[in-house]
């Protein structure tokens, strides 16, 4: 049964499980990284066999007495030297497959694209920045790149320990408050990853993930422009209303859409957010319907988030959704 | 010795029958709850802390079942977040400090004294005083889970989650506190075991002829005293965040959140040895006994354990390797975290070599061990992989390292505990258990163990981070997850049979005799349960297997038995040194441990507890050491 199982894990380790696996590399490191786990998984597979069979065999052939003779204790006290002295190679190659696999997760080109990220509870703020570091525009939860060129983030947290993880693209990196890190990835090729926090970082670490999105140079850079301009004027009368709710109401205090009145910083910069797959930090489909739901009650869908549940009547509901739908 | 001495009060020269009457007087409790509270034998303390370790693993486990059926479908809703996170908290915290811990030391508070032939371990009344500590300290974090206000922040408790900013309330401290508890209780049956061990040997028992069980017993102490005192800072220090403002972990006001980590990790790494190397004591106690002839490799055995605990205090940091540390740091803990295969491989491979030479009746407490091998090599072989830095920044705080840590804590600890259970079950209560439930529970507990637990390596590779409270549905995890959840039943079955036989052969269980398994340590050489004093006379050791080479075990005469009467001898040869008096019965460790649980509650709510609360320690301490005007020792 057991070796059964670790014959179905040495498959699985062929490739499997979806967008956020370390088995799905998409990127240098990432690949890396899978080379090195398949050659541990084999190798201790491998040691398990023989230990395992050993034991059975030692089993299956019951002796009719002990042995404590001289001759057997010669034997064993070969073996086990043997055996120790095969375990410190094995342990002596890893060591150094280890060290070999770091040397080669890259440490980031002088042109690579700046991100800022700051995590906090429980949301990704990504803020884009040119060579000087001054901001050029600020996103949430949805993290575009370009395929083939080098990208790093710097890690930082404004409030817990979180860790920033797409299995796809790389492995994983904490954010820590009072420090700075960086992590530098790229992908090979235009795809959708999903990254998610992999430190605890209270109530809803659960619900706390993003998406990469890895494009073409040409569709990044356009993706890039269309994010460092401000928000699109509503195109219709129900969406202008919307806007005018989300004025008028506590919304603004916490959120920013750019081009507007609305300078709020605590929560994510809204002035795209139609444009994202994903809200909530990828909890739901960006739709009509889900921007409805998040705003009418984002206590049951996400309990314990920061966003307070703002009364509005179902018309401005309508309204806002329609006004933040539009808001690509 | 004791021939210059003429008094009637010696053993010398007395009937067994008589001698025993004598003994028994000198040496047993009298019924009554008073008398049961005062009592100071450390066989008595010992069951009180298994029985209590093991309703702490019920416990536990209820919690891990709950947390499956949260995570058996997606985005399920049985369980909130609030409630998941005081789960998967309480659930680290009672597996770790009131379970493992607790029930490896208890092991040793029974095991060690009858193992090294004394009569009483070293410094009973602080052992009494240890028991009550853990049990306070245990009802405090049990009572919080039961009013809703548990601990939500990991039984690591990193902060600044834990910290006065963002862990409001009190659950945080009462984390805290129950650590401070348990490493009290820790701590004293540290010092205790270290000084029977030394100190309380039976003549001849010289440091090369000491059972493998109490080297692991000895070695497993002196990594709580170095180990424990980390963990009781660091706790301590949140505390102070939380209560009086200090800013130890504060990193706007010049405090650091990863000093936090280094404390608990310093002490977190030798806590998994704290656990694990007396198993490895006890499958080198069942191993011999049921393969008929001696342990092979006894002192690269003992020479391993030794390179385990050392290497042990050099790991801590392969916990915190994605927090981004220089590379030439990383790369040092990279090779010790491998370099500890070669310790654990020794032991693997002397097992293997005695299995070989040996010939193995399969009862089951040999079940256990031959399933504790099977498993533990594979979870010392994913820690190898946890070890590496890169490969770590994929699995970390992923599924993959809580399957590796349960194989190495379950298969490493809990099966050769389990083995023990059914290996010195008859010695502590006269009666055997059952095989055949004990087959039962083996095969289910094996199985269902691998099928909760193997999936969850591929689950984690697949991206599944730990301490999530759901997960959505467009993941690929609902299938394993739910597989797991299932198998997870299976696991709770086999513990189910083993509660039942232990609870039928409690009372029903075939009578056992002084040496049911003909097994070759001491504890076998006196009756079963064992009377009060242990020994009818004190054994004189020749040989590492005393009960195999010996016909006849020699012993010693010339204890009193008018008072409780132990023997010193020498660390290095165990010869005969002084006879001391052993602490008679008294009921002061158990109100000082009251006063001393009222204190570290009370300091939770005010520092002003640490003031007024020592005064009631103060008048304990001095009714537990007011002088009796016992004679001095007599060399």
């Amino acid at each position: 049964m057991k070796a059964a199982l670790v014959i179905i894990f040495i498959v699985l380790l062929a490739g499997c499980g979806g967008n956020q696996s370390a088995l799905e590399a998409h990127g240098p490191s990432a690949v890396a990284l899978k080379d090195l786990i398949v050659l541990f998984t084999l190798l201790c597979f491998a040691i398990w066999l023989l230990v395992t069979g050993f034991l059975l065999w030692v089993l299956a052939r019951r002796r009719a007495e002990p042995r404590q003779d001289q001759a057997a204790e010669q034997r064993m006290t070969v073996a086990v030297r043997a055996s120790v002295a095969a375990t410190v190679l094995v342990v002596a190659g890893l060591t150094v497959a280890s060290f070999h696999a770091t040397r080669s997760l890259n440490s980031g080109a002088d042109d690579a694209v700046l991100v800022s990220v700051k995590g906090q509870q429980w949301w990704w703020q990504f803020t884009y920045k040119d060579a000087t570091q001054a901001s050029i525009f600020q996103a949430a939860n949805e993290l575009h790149i370009p395929v083939g060129k080098d990208v790093r983030l710097e890690l930082e947290s404004i409030d817990v320990i979180h860790s920033l993880w797409i299995p796809s693209l790389a492995g994983k990196l904490d954010l820590i408050p009072g420090r700075k890190n960086d992590l530098t990835l790229r992908a090979d090729r235009p795809g959708t990853y999903r990254g998610q926090c992999a430190e605890f970082c209270g109530l809803q670490h659960g619900h706390m993930a993003f998406l990469v999105i890895a494009q073409d140079e040409g569709d990044y850079r356009q993706w890039a422009a269309a994010q460092a301009a401000p928000a699109t004027e509503p195109s219709d009368a129900e969406a202008a209303a919307g806007k005018v709710v989300f004025m008028s109401k506590p919304c603004a205090a916490c959120h920013t859409i750019r081009g507007t009145p609305a300078i709020g910083s605590s929560g994510p910069d809204l002035t795209h957010v139609g444009g994202r797959q994903t809200i909530g930090a990828g909890l739901l489909e960006t739709t009509r319907g889900s921007l409805a739901a998040w705003i009418a009650d984002p206590q049951t869908l996400k309990p314990g988030n920061n966003m307070p549940l703002v009364p509005l009547t179902s018309e401005e509901l309508r309204q806002l959704s329609a006004y933040m739908e539009g808001l690509r | 010795m004791g021939e210059q001495e003429t008094y009637a009060a010696l053993d010398v020269d007395l009937h067994d029958v008589e001698l025993e009457a004598k003994l028994d007087k000198t040496w047993g409790s009298r019924p009554g709850f008073w008398r049961a509270i005062a009592t100071v034998d450390h066989k008595v303390i010992a069951r009180r802390y298994i029985v209590t370790a093991f309703v702490f693993l019920i416990l536990g486990g209820l919690l891990a079942m709950a947390m499956r059926l949260q995570l058996s479908q997606p985005e399920a809703r049985f369980i909130g977040p609030d409630r998941y996170n005081q789960i998967f908290t309480m659930h680290g915290s009672n597996m770790m400090f009131l379970f493992a811990v607790p029930v490896m030391e208890a092991m040793a508070v029974y095991l060690v004294p009858l193992m090294v032939g004394t009569r009483n371990i070293a410094f009973p009344r602080l052992n009494a005083f240890s028991y009550w500590t853990f049990l306070f300290g245990g009802l405090l974090l049990w009572l919080s889970f039961a009013l809703d206000t548990a601990p939500d922040v990991g039984w690591f408790a990193y902060v600044p989650l834990s910290g006065p900013e963002y862990g409001p309330g009190k659950r945080a401290d009462l984390w805290a506190q129950m650590i401070t508890f348990t490493e009290l209780a820790a701590l004293a049956v540290a010092v205790e075991i270290v000084v029977t061990v030394f100190k309380q040997r039976a003549p001849g028992m010289s440091l090369d002829r000491i059972p493998v069980l109490v080297w692991a017993m000895l070695v497993m102490s002196f990594l709580v005293i170095v180990a424990m005192p980390a963990i009781m800072v660091a706790s301590s220090t949140l505390i102070l965040d939380r209560l009086v403002g200090t800013q130890f972990y504060n990193p706007a006001l010049g405090g650091d959140a990863l000093l936090w980590q280094h404390l608990f990790w310093f002490f977190g790494h030798p806590e998994v040895y704290i656990i694990f190397l007396p198993a490895v004591g006890l499958v080198s106690s069942i191993l011999p006994t049921f393969v008929g002839r001696p342990l092979f490799g006894y002192l690269l055995l003992v020479m391993a354990l030794i390179a385990t605990g050392v290497l042990s205090f050099g790991l801590w940091v392969h916990h915190m390797f994605v927090v981004g540390l220089p590379r030439v740091g990383e790369s040092f803990f990279t090779a010790s975290s491998m370099a500890i295969a070669v310790p654990a491989g020794v032991q693997i491979f002397c097992w293997l070599a005695t299995l070989w030479a040996g010939r193995p009746v399969f009862r089951t407490p040999l079940l256990f061990v031959l399933g504790f091998i099977v498993t533990f090599v594979m979870g010392g072989l994913t820690g190898v992989m946890v070890a590496s830095v890169p490969l770590d920044s994929q699995v970390h705080d992923t599924y993959f390292v809580v399957a590796h840590f349960h194989y190495v804590l379950v298969g490493g600890a809990v099966f050769p505990l389990i083995g023990a259970v059914y290996y010195w079950f008859p010695k502590m209560t006269g009666r055997l258990m059952s095989e055949r439930l004990g087959r039962w529970a083996f095969g289910l507990i094996f199985a269902g163990f691998h099928l909760t637990f193997f999936p969850m390596h591929i689950l984690g590779l697949w991206g599944m981070p730990r301490r999530v409270y759901t997960y959505q549905p467009e993941l690929p995890w609902a299938g394993l997850n739910l597989f797991v959840s299932l198998s997870s039943v299976v696991l709770a079955a086999g513990f189910l049979v083993f509660f039942i036989d232990v609870l039928r052969s409690w009372k029903n269980g075939l009578p056992a005799g002084p040496n049911p398994w003909k097994a070759s340590t001491l504890e076998w050489a006196t009756s079963s349960p064992p009377p009060a004093y242990n020994f009818r006379r004190i054994p004189v050791v020749g040989s590492r297997d005393p009960l195999w080479s010996d016909a006849d075990l020699p012993v010693a005469a010339g204890m009193r038995t008018d008072r409780r009467e132990l023997l010193v001898t020498s660390i290095v040869e165990a010869l005969p040194q002084a006879r001391e008096s052993s602490p008679s019965d008294s009921v002061w460790p158990f109100w000082t441990a009251i006063a001393t649980a009222i204190m570290l509650i009370w300091s939770i709510f005010s520092p002003w507890a640490v003031v007024w609360g020592s005064i009631p320690i103060a008048v304990a301490l001095i009714g537990w050491f007011w002088p009796k005007g016992t004679p001095e020792d007599e060399s």
